[in-house]
């Protein structure tokens, strides 16, 4: 569904990419993990055309995203819930929401897609009219997590979804996450949490200062020495 | 109580020019974080538009000005409307878009050059059409070097004086004239006679100068200048003027003000496009992730801001009816005081704008007529320093958030 090859992105002087090559097939939630700095998010924004990039390819169902403003990205199918929330902060919750679904004209079925999203996120729907800026981290976070999905997306990137959240409500995300992805949506998931995204990935890929270092089934790596130390704290 | 009253309504008329001028100094300042300098110049483009459109045009098209019906000065309105619109996309196409994201300053300085571009551009003169007659003015694009007369589209008159008496002239005799009426003239008001001559559409008005008391039919009542037309047989009216004056203009003004800034206010909050602009001013980045054409939208703004400077340029001059030259330091210092008001007010605020718009009028002419009016100018910038002192971010602006 997506197929990125040999993917270089520099800011500046400065080189963040070295030929990143990745896959994410369709219907699967694939992720993208790695220290600070390895590359994640850089990934992600070139994907949805928001940096100049250079690569052999940046395709999504066969069509090639490069040249490609961002605002026509997403129309294709991918949407992105950026890193930091990036919630509307000057936006009512219920404005936040539609912004997700700004691209699209079908109201009805936005107002059904609104209220899977509220089964989600009951929090939100106690929340509609507040200001977004308002909001607590862990509530921001569903916001940005339910927007992208009223994007009704094939393809979501999901950039740190449960940065400084508590356990409690790092748990529910990544069980929406896979509720998502059940539902039919394919995610390319970039986490900080490695332990728990590759608990909900079928495929995982370990970038390194720019580079993949590793990738291949979740579980596998899971169980690999390299990882196990590097990532998930030598348990 | 009558000069307050009287200062007040000057404060709501001009408040609103200051205010909808600021909406596009603040409007362009939200999304793009930039003082567009130019902004105060497309009022003054708005402003010889409308009287180019009005003096030349019209005419042209049989509609004498001073006699037009309302729709002819709305028609006006647009016109420079559109014009200015046109004028503030072409400029952020061409001037502002190309440097985006280069340093501010860049942006700034190309700002003030494109302000003195059209400062100095507008002082060309090529005579587009002829007059059409001796002592009309020609079209001429852009505007020359000379002050010009804006025609009356709104006529002065106030709409709450009282007619007291009406009848036929007895007699006319230059500055006298002899009603078929008695009427008696109260001490300290102002009155004013109007004539229909015979088969005119449009009445002459009169001061009368008389001193106060009683006047029988046909004893001598002294006027000012009595225009050509007024013979014995023409209709007139004795109208005595309110305590405070109501200004056709200022109605005029404050209505059409009014309506444009509810219509943006609907706009901003309560269509799709307006939530587009809003998501934009606080995160470009991010409302292009959510498939907003941000080009588009920062295009639209510029449009719908200088549309707005259009209108208030427009309003000015049929107010202030002497359009002096494009770099004239009169255009500058309005320019500058809606800039201050929509600093005060809070930049980026689109209310703040508003609130800051009427401030700065209350003050600068309150100051103007209770303290000294030649220090006009100075309680504007004091009111300026003061809200910077006390509270940076302007009335109702919140904190500066740093751009991601
Ligand atoms: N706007 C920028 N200008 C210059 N350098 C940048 C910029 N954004 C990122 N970088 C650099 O590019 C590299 C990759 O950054 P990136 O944000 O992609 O990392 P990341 O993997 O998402 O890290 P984290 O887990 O901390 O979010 C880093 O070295 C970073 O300093
Ligand atoms: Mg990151």
């Amino acid at each position: 569904m997506l197929d990125v090859s040999n993917l270089k992105v520099s800011y500046g002087a400065v080189q963040a990419l070295h030929g990143v090559s990745l896959r994410v097939e369709k219907g699967q939630i694939v992720t993208l993990i790695g220290s600070n700095g390895a590359g994640k998010t850089t990934t992600l924004r070139a994907i949805s055309g928001l940096l100049k990039c250079s690569a052999d390819r940046v395709a999504f169902e066969g069509r090639e995203l490069r040249g490609m403003p961002p605002h026509e990205i997403v129309r294709l199918g991918v949407a992105q819930a950026p890193e930091g929330r990036g919630i509307f902060a000057n936006l009512s919750v219920n404005e936040n929401l539609e912004m997700g679904a700004f691209i699209r004209n079908d109201v009805d079925r936005v107002r059904q897609d609104k209220k899977e999203v509220f089964e989600l996120f009951p929090r939100l729907k106690e929340r509609l009219a507040q200001n977004a800026g308002t909001l607590s981290g862990g509530e921001q976070q569903m916001l940005a997590i339910a927007r992208a999905l009223l994007t009704r997306p094939r393809l979501l990137l999901l950039d740190e979804p449960s940065l400084g959240l508590a356990p409690q409500i790092v748990q529910t995300i990544f069980k929406v996450i896979r509720e998502i992805n059940q539902a039919g949506t394919t995610i390319l998931l970039v986490e900080q949490n490695a332990h728990m995204a590759l608990k909900v990935a079928h495929r995982a890929y370990v970038l390194e200062v720019g580079r993949v270092a590793m990738e291949g089934d979740a579980k596998e790596l899971a169980k690999s020495d390299q990882v196990r130390k590097a990532y998930l704290g030598g348990h | 109580m009558g000069d307050l009253l009287q200062t007040l309504i000057t404060v709501i008329s001009v408040g609103s020019l200051y205010a909808l001028i600021a909406l596009g100094y603040t409007m362009v300042y939200g999304i793009l974080k930039f003082i567009n300098f130019a902004h105060s110049d497309v009022v003054v483009i708005g402003a010889w538009t409308s009287f180019t459109t009005a003096a030349v045009l019209l005419p042209r098209l049989g509609v004498t000005p001073t006699e037009a019906p309302w729709w002819a000065a709305a028609g006006v309105l647009m016109l420079a409307m559109v014009v200015c619109g046109l004028v503030g996309f072409c400029v952020e196409r061409f001037a502002y878009r190309p440097l985006r994201g280069a340093p501010r300053l860049n942006v700034l300085i190309t700002a003030i050059g494109v302000s003195l571009f059209f400062q100095n551009f507008g002082q060309l003169k090529y005579e587009v059409l002829k007059p059409d007659g001796p002592g009309k003015p020609a079209m001429s694009l852009p505007f020359g070097a000379q002050p010009q007369g804006m025609p009356r589209l709104v006529g002065s008159r106030a709409l709450n004086d009282a007619t007291v008496s009406r009848g036929t002239l007895a007699g006319v005799d230059g500055a006298v004239v002899r009603l078929s009426e008695g009427v008696s003239l109260e001490e300290r008001r102002q009155y004013s006679i109007r004539v229909t001559p015979a088969g005119a559409p449009r009445a002459i008005e009169a001061m009368v100068v008389a001193p106060a008391g009683r006047y029988e039919p046909g004893q001598d009542l002294r006027v000012g200048f009595m225009p050509a037309g007024a013979a014995p047989g023409s209709a007139y009216a004795l109208v005595r003027s309110a305590r405070v004056p109501i200004q056709l203009v200022d109605v005029a003004i404050v209505a059409t003000a009014g309506l444009l800034m509810v219509l943006l206010q609907l706009l901003v909050y309560r269509t799709k496009f307006g939530m587009a602009m809003r998501a934009v001013s606080f995160n470009t980045t991010t409302a292009s992730l959510m498939g907003v054409a941000v080009n588009r939208v920062i295009s639209l703004t510029f449009v719908l801001g200088t549309s707005l400077a259009a209108a208030a340029g427009f309003l000015y001059s049929l107010k202030y009816v002497t359009l002096q030259q494009t770099a004239h330091q009169g255009w500058v210092l309005l320019g500058l005081k809606a800039f201050v008001a929509a600093v005060v007010g809070g930049i980026g605020n689109i209310q703040g704008a508003v609130l800051g718009g009427f401030l700065i009028a209350f003050v600068e002419q309150f100051g103007a007529r209770y303290i000294s009016s030649d220090l006009r100018d100075v309680y504007v910038f004091g009111v300026l320093i003061l809200v910077l002192l006390l509270r940076p971010t302007g009335i109702l602006g919140s904190t500066v958030r740093e751009k991601v």
